[in-house]
Order: structure tokens, then sequence, then C-alpha cells
């Protein structure tokens, strides 16, 4: 329902005491502002000490150095998610019980452990029996891993959401499943699919921070080193500012990108025969069991 | 295999300090976000601009920030303000702060799923925003909140191991805190992958008996 319909239209003593509220609350949030913004100044935040470093070429290389690592890692991350997800999500469609049991079972295990987790057997195993992987690849897996188990969800969702006519059509005249799946399905399914794994894909972005923990030198590593540096007097607040400006801007472009995607798409959605949009996941592990998701 | 054992049952005090540090991390987690959560959604469908703008900013600005730069923000920049929270403190801020913005949108998309004639309806029998909400539509959207509200909750559970990397001991930060006692990392990373799957995996079949059961039929 249209959150409209929660009251009616304000009457004159409605919209006086909505306003008394507006004011009231408009101030408590000004206070709030007011008061970070006094404690900002009180401990010396806007000193230009703290930020000079930001005015080095050097300072601002290794923030982009920081940020360009971090889109690398989402990148090829997301490459290998979206194809593990497409070998998973078919595994799970398959007809063969044999390969449908433990695609299932990989992908609702790779969901239930925690990413960490997944990020610390990637690096710490091999690090152990001594062949170590680079804290990269380590990262990379496990990203992988739990990324591409929700799209391989995602994609097992908009494969059953074309309505089933369509592939009964396509064995009427006479084509094999393959070709069901890849010609009539697919194509039809993506569309339904794209806002959904766009979305993913900004989770996944998110996630790359996780390589902090493994120091790893992605963004938000970068920025603890910039911000420890006593010489400038510890700049941690500006710098942290910076980079939590660089994911807010880079993840919020993608979000806006998956938005439209969804809009166009419900839009777009006069045909009887299209399938319905994959429910946008929001959070890690959001996406349902039977492939329905918070919305 | 015997070491295998032996790695749990010679460190088992700190597997339940730690195991016992991530459940409380997840209930205070998941009942801060829970009243958090409630009241931004309600801020965001109230008649009032201000609200609205503050919840919607609020939830926009979260849901593009990794939760690791929540924590680190609130570790090494918030103490630069004069303003000291401990490891503990930080980690359930950040944990609330976080989840609350999902819980908004799980809240928001509930009272979405009742129907206009609901509102409407208690709005012909005189009720007021407060009536219309608190004992109209939010006990309808309940039903339609629980299972996707579930789902955040198994993210809260895997979430609590990002305090790992900010100094709390819960089950994350027992792998590193084992290898220095010379422990098997193998070993180690296996009973925590164990523990975890246990917390979580009833959770998640209470989630799909929840979504099987309290699916609105309309």
């Amino acid at each position: 329902m249209t959150t409209a319909a929660l009251y009616d239209q304000p009457g004159p003593r409605a919209i006086a005491r909505n306003q008394i509220f507006g004011v009231v609350s408009g101030v408590a949030v000004l206070a709030l502002l007011a008061w970070i913004v006094y404690r900002f100044y009180d401990t010396g935040q806007f000193d230009s000490i703290k930020w000079q470093q930001f005015q080095y070429k050097a300072v601002q290389q290794e923030l982009l150095d920081g940020y360009l690592t971090t889109l690398k890692v989402a990148g090829i991350a997301a490459i290998g998610a979206l194809v593990f997800g497409a070998l998973f999500a078919a595994g799970r469609l398959s007809d063969y019980r044999l390969v449908r049991a433990p695609a299932t079972f990989v992908v609702e295990l790779f969901r239930a452990i925690p990413l960490l987790v997944l990020i610390f057997f990637a690096y710490y195993v091999p690090l152990q029996y001594g062949f170590p992987f680079d804290k990269m690849w380590a990262l990379v897996i496990g990203l992988v891993l739990y990324n591409g188990s929700v799209l391989a969800e995602i994609f097992r969702a908009g494969m059953l959401a074309v309505p089933y006519g369509q592939s009964e059509a396509g064995y009427a005249v006479g084509l094999r499943k393959t070709q069901v799946m890849t010609l009539i399905l697919l194509p039809q399914a993506v569309r339904a699919m794209l806002p959904a794994i766009v979305s993913q894909l900004v989770v996944l972005l998110k996630d790359t921070a996780l390589g902090f923990i493994i120091n790893y030198p992605e963004l938000l590593f970068v920025g603890k080193q910039i911000g420890g540096r006593l010489v400038f007097g510890l700049p941690y607040v500006p710098t942290y500012l910076i980079v939590a400006a660089i994911y807010i801007a880079t993840c919020g472009l993608l979000s806006l990108l998956a938005y439209w995607l969804q809009r166009r798409l419900i839009r777009g959605k006069s045909q009887k025969t299209a399938a319905a949009p994959v429910p946008i996941t929001m959070e890690p592990g959001s996406i349902g069991p039977t492939g329905s998701s918070v919305g | 295999m015997g070491e295998f054992f032996h790695t749990l049952t010679d460190n088992s005090d700190i597997f339940v300090r730690a195991f016992k540090t991530t459940i409380e991390l997840f209930l205070i987690g998941a009942i801060g976000a829970l009243i958090l959560g409630t009241l931004l959604g309600a801020m965001r469908v109230s008649p009032i601009p201000v609200l609205r703008a503050v919840g919607t900013t609020y939830v926009q600005l979260i849901r593009n920030t990794p939760l690791t730069l929540v924590f680190a923000l609130l570790v090494f920049a918030v103490p630069k303000l004069g303003v000291n929270l401990d490891y503990f403190t930080s980690a359930y801020v950040a944990l609330i702060a976080y989840t609350g913005a999902f819980v908004c949108e799980a809240v928001r998309s509930g009272i979405n799923t009742v129907p206009a004639g609901q509102g409407e309806a208690a709005r012909a029998l005189g009720m007021t925003f407060n009536q219309v909400l608190g004992s109209i539509v939010l006990p309808q959207a309940f039903r339609a909140i629980v299972p996707p509200l579930m789902s955040i909750f198994i993210a809260l559970m895997k979430n609590t191991t990002i305090a790992a990397g900010f100094s709390v001991l819960e089950a994350g930060a027992l792998q590193p805190y084992l290898s220095e006692r010379s422990q098997n990392q193998t070993y180690v990373l296996l009973w925590i992958t164990l523990f975890f799957l246990l917390l979580i995996v009833p959770l998640i079949g209470l989630q799909r008996v929840l979504e099987r059961r309290w699916k609105v039929a309309r």
C-alpha cells in the first residue's frame, strides 16, 4: 500500500501539529549535527595539519592505489562469482539427482558460513601446508564462494520465474533441455535477474573491505595507514571520512543502476509472458531458500 | 584425527568464551537493530518530511557502506573525537547501526504489503496515525516482515565475525588467537565452521518454516 494511505490529508490542526513536530525534529537533527561539528572543532579535526597530507601527490596516489586495488579484487571476484553462480545454478536445475544434490549442498553450505571464515580458510590453510596464497587470491576465493552461491540462487530463481508455457513451447517444437535453457529461458531470465545481480555485486564490492582484516592493502587498509601517521596528528577522522565518501559514492552509483534497471523492468512488464523480476537482495545472505528475498 | 578433537578439548575454555561472546553480540545486536529499524521504518512512513528525509538518508548511507568501515570508523575515528567507546560497545554500536538500516527496509516493505483498504478503513473509523499503524497495519505487516527479518538476523549472526578484526574475542577471532598458541589452524577453522553451522542452520530452518507457513495469502 502506498504510505499516503496511512494518514488522511491533514486538516488545519494536523498541519499545525505536523509543523510543530517537523520543527522539533528538525531542531533535534540540527542539534545533533552541531554537536558533531563541535566535537570536530573541539578535537581539532579542522586543523590544517590533519588535512595537509591530502595535498601531497604521493598520498593521493596511495588512496587511488587502494581504491584501484579494491576495484580490481571486486572485478576479479565478480567474474568468478558469476561463473560459479552460473555453473551451480545449472547444477541445481539439473534433472539428475547426482548433479543436483551436490550442487545444492555446496550452495547452501557456502551461504551459511560467515564470509570472513571462508577468507580465513583460503588464507591460513594453504599457508599452514606450505604453499601460501597471495592475500588477494584468498580474498577473491572467499568472495567467489560466498557471492557465487548467492548468485546461483538468484540465477535459479530467475530461470524458475519464466512462465512454464515458455519451456513447454520449447519442448513442443522439439528442443532439447539444454536448448530450452540457453535459447528460451536464459535470455528472458537475464532481464528479470539483472537488478538483483547488480545489487549482489554491490554487496560483493562492500565485502572486499574484509581484506582489511587479513591486512590486504585495499582501500580501507590504506585508510588506516594514512590515518595512523603521527606526524600529521593521527588524522583518522579526515581519512575515514574520505574513504567512506569513496565507498558510498561507488556503491551508491551501482545501487542506483540496480534501482533504475528494476524500475525499467517493472514499467516494461506489460506482456504476460515476461518473467517477474527477481527481488533485489540488500544484505549478505538475504536471499531466501525458495529464491525469494528481502525486497 | 585425535589431534582434531584435542584442538577443541585443549582449548574448550576459549571456545566457550568466544562463542558466548558471539551469541551475546548476536542477541543484543538483534534486539537493538529491531528497535532502531522499527523506529526508522516508522520515520520513513510518517507524515513529517524532516523525519522521512532523516530515515531515508540514514538507510541509503548505511546500505552503501561496508560494515567493516562502520567498525573502523567507530574503533579508530570516533575516539579521536573525544568519545571513548570500548571495543565491545563499538562492536554493538556498529552491528546495531548497520543492521538497523536493513530492518528498516524490511519493516517498510512489510507495511507496503498491507492493502490500502485496511489503512483507509481504519482512518474512516477516525483512528489517528499511531492507531492506524500500531493497531491495524503493523500487526498485519508482521507476517510479511518476519521471514525477511530472519534473513537479516542470519546475516547478523555471520557479521558478528567482523568484530574479530577489531579486538573483540568472538568466534571469528579464535583462529588468530589460537594460532598464537600454535594450534593446528585448519582444525581450529573447521571447529569454528562447525559451531557456526550449529548456530545458523536452526535459524535457516526456522526461516523456511515461517516462510512457508506465513506466506501471506492474498
